[in-house]
């Protein structure tokens, strides 16, 4: 089966969560790879040196700048009538094209599959994760969002694949890209780090937020993350949000500060490999999930455990 | 303009889904069935719009089963919508056959503006939206958390991965809402009385004579590894301790 995967980036670099997509896309057969973009050559480059590329796709043209559906769907439906399959990570840009994509090829998108067990057969959660499906299609041509914490990263060196150039990018004239606000941050992005520091209603305003979440990631070197009810209260920004409708994170360690663990929030982290919970009410359903539980008030547990690491 | 808001009926989100045991899908029998909570934010802000001026009308329609009429889609016009459309059928319709069979709608209503849900939380698909806009041909605001109509422009803000984004939209355009956008209200007594009232048309998906066989066949459904609850720690010094063993704290 010969497969397309479409590369997240920035027009500067490759975005993590294309690695995932390529080990899954392998999984069915050969790698080519698709960079649109504008100003990406440098993008393309860096993708053909994955680990099991064969060609990258580069189609550079203003129109393809910020990654808008309009644009981007008709152009990955032309290169379909020379693959299979397209996969793409499920992020939100991710989300907003491959349906798109789906709908113009009449084909029946397999959304945040989780593993590939053969080539038409694949599972993928439902019910925010409560219930894991099989589902097999008998689509000829496949369009899947790939599930970024279920599948190993793939090397980011060692490939040796080929950039051709592809024509045909156009405006479809429908929609403008306006503005984006970005939040630049130091700290590791959630979906890819090691550690995450999430914290929840429980702080009661932004100012405690930073003041004590934000210095116990730092010491350990952590993404924070928070839950639908810290970022509805204004505490933190929306990308800050960790659950079914949020951010689905796998890290080694994910520390819940002031969270009750409610079956949305759980959707989000509960693959984490240990999960760490403080809160002060020793029945929160938090501590059903929680590997190590320390029960107590954050407002004097968290400056204790920040002061002495 | 007109609006249109598409409404699913799915397990109410308080309800803890179980597996049923024959591993062929979730058990819905007897347990409380809602409006998807997408849903009720679409219908909020579609009404919102027309208290504005900015929308003449609004219009909800469900593909599913007949019960619907009598629970969400009275739900939807309590809070405000004009008038209901029923597509009843007791098969599972898979988005890109939903999308079909509101693209079927659309081509007879002629909405402005199609507000959906991102996703519904049944099925966690995240894919009827943009498979409608692909279909008619419109461009698609998703993850909304603002909505502005102005003429034939709809600029929309949008919950990215990094942050905001917002694009502008040439109308007829798709929006789909993300939990932000708004705090949809309730439907009040006196107002689900008087929903009773305004028009609802039963329709079959056989009416609008397009292919909506599902290309997926679920083969099983299962539970997820189920996670224990681990030890709880007496005091900071031993959570320390653990940290420094799980070599995340030096
Ligand atoms: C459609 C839908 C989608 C949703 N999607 C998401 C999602 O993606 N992500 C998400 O997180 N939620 C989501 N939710 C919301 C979810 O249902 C919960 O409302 C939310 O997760 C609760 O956040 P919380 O745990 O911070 O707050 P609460 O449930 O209020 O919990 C606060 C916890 O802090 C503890 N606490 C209070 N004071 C202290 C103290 N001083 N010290 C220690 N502990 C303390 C309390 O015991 C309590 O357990 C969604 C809901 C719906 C309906
Ligand atoms: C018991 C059960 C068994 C199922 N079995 C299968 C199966 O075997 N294979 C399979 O692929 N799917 C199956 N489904 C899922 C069902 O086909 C889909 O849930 C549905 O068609 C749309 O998917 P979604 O809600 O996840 O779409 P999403 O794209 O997540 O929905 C987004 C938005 O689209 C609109 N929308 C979606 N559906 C409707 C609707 N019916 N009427 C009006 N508006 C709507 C709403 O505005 C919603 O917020 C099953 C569902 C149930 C409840």
């Amino acid at each position: 089966m010969k497969t397309l995967v479409w590369v997240e980036h920035d027009n500067a670099a490759v975005k993590d969560a294309t690695l995932a997509v390529v080990t899954a896309a392998s999984q069915l057969g050969e790698v080519h790879l698709l960079v649109a973009g504008s100003g990406c050559k440098a993008v393309a480059d860096q993708a053909a040196k994955i680990e099991g590329v064969g060609k990258v796709h580069l189609a550079d043209d203003a129109s393809l700048s910020h990654a808008l559906a309009e644009n981007v769907a008709p152009l990955i439906v032309g290169l379909m009538a020379d693959h299979d399959a397209v996969l793409f990570p499920a992020t939100s840009n991710g989300k907003n094209i491959a349906p798109r994509v789906a709908a113009l090829l009449d084909v029946m998108q397999i959304s945040d599959i989780l593993s590939v067990e053969g080539a038409d057969t694949f599972t993928r959660p439902i019910y925010a994760g409560n219930a894991i499906a099989t589902v097999r299609t008998s689509d000829k041509k496949l369009v899947i969002t790939v599930r970024g914490t279920a599948f190993a990263k793939a090397a980011t060196s060692g490939g040796s694949g080929t950039v051709e150039a592809v024509s045909g990018a156009a405006d479809a004239g429908v929609s403008k890209f306006v503005s984006a606000e970005i939040a630049k941050s130091e700290r590791p992005e959630l979906t890819s780090a090691k550690v995450i520091v999430s914290g929840g209603r429980a702080l009661q305003n932004s100012e405690n937020f930073h003041s004590l979440i934000e210095p116990l990631a730092d010491k350990l070197g952590a993404a924070v993350g928070a839950s639908r009810a810290a970022v509805d209260a204004g505490y933190v920004p929306n990308d800050y949000q960790v659950g079914q409708t949020g951010k689905i994170v796998a890290p080694e360690v994910y520390i819940a500060i002031g969270i009750s663990g409610a079956i949305q929030h759980l959707a989000g982290m509960k693959d984490s490999k240990t999960i760490i919970a403080i809160n002060k009410d020793e029945d929160a359903p938090i501590f059903q999930v929680a590997d190590i539980g320390l029960v107590g008030d954050l407002f004097k547990v968290v400056p204790e455990l920040t002061g002495k690491l | 303009m007109k609006v249109l808001v598409p409404v699913k009926r799915v397990l109410d989100y308080n309800v803890k889904p179980r597996v049923k045991a024959d591993g062929t899908g979730v058990d819905l029998a007897n347990v409380k069935m809602s409006m998807n909570p997408f849903d009720e934010i679409a219908i909020e802000e579609a009404v919102r719009l027309k208290e504005k001026g900015a929308a003449t009308e609004v219009v909800v329609v469900t593909i599913g089963v007949a019960k619907a009429e009598s629970d969400v889609l009275l739900t939807a016009r309590a809070m405000g919508a004009d008038r209901a459309i029923l597509i009843a059928t007791d098969d599972e319709v898979e988005p890109l056959g939903v999308a079909k069979l509101l693209k079927a709608v659309c081509d007879e209503e002629a909405p402005g503006l199609v507000i959906l849900g991102k996703q519904a939380i049944d099925d966690d698909s995240n894919q009827t939206g943009q498979m409608l806009a692909a279909l008619l041909g419109w461009p698609q605001g998703t993850f909304a958390s603002k909505v502005e109509v102005s003429g034939d422009r709809v600029v929309v803000t949008r919950e990215v991965d990094g942050g905001l984004e917002t694009v502008d939209l040439k109308a007829p355009a798709i929006v789909t809402t993300d939990l932000r956008l708004n705090e949809p209200r309730y439907a009040t007594l006196p107002n689900i009385m008087k929903a009773k009232s305004k028009p609802l048309a039963k329709k079959t998906p056989a009416d609008y004579a397009v292919d909506i066989a599902p290309r997926l066949a679920t083969l099983k459904v299962v539970e997820p590894a189920k996670r224990t609850a681990g030890v709880k720690v007496a005091d900071v010094d031993e959570l320390v301790g653990k940290l420094k063993a799980l070599g995340v704290a030096k």
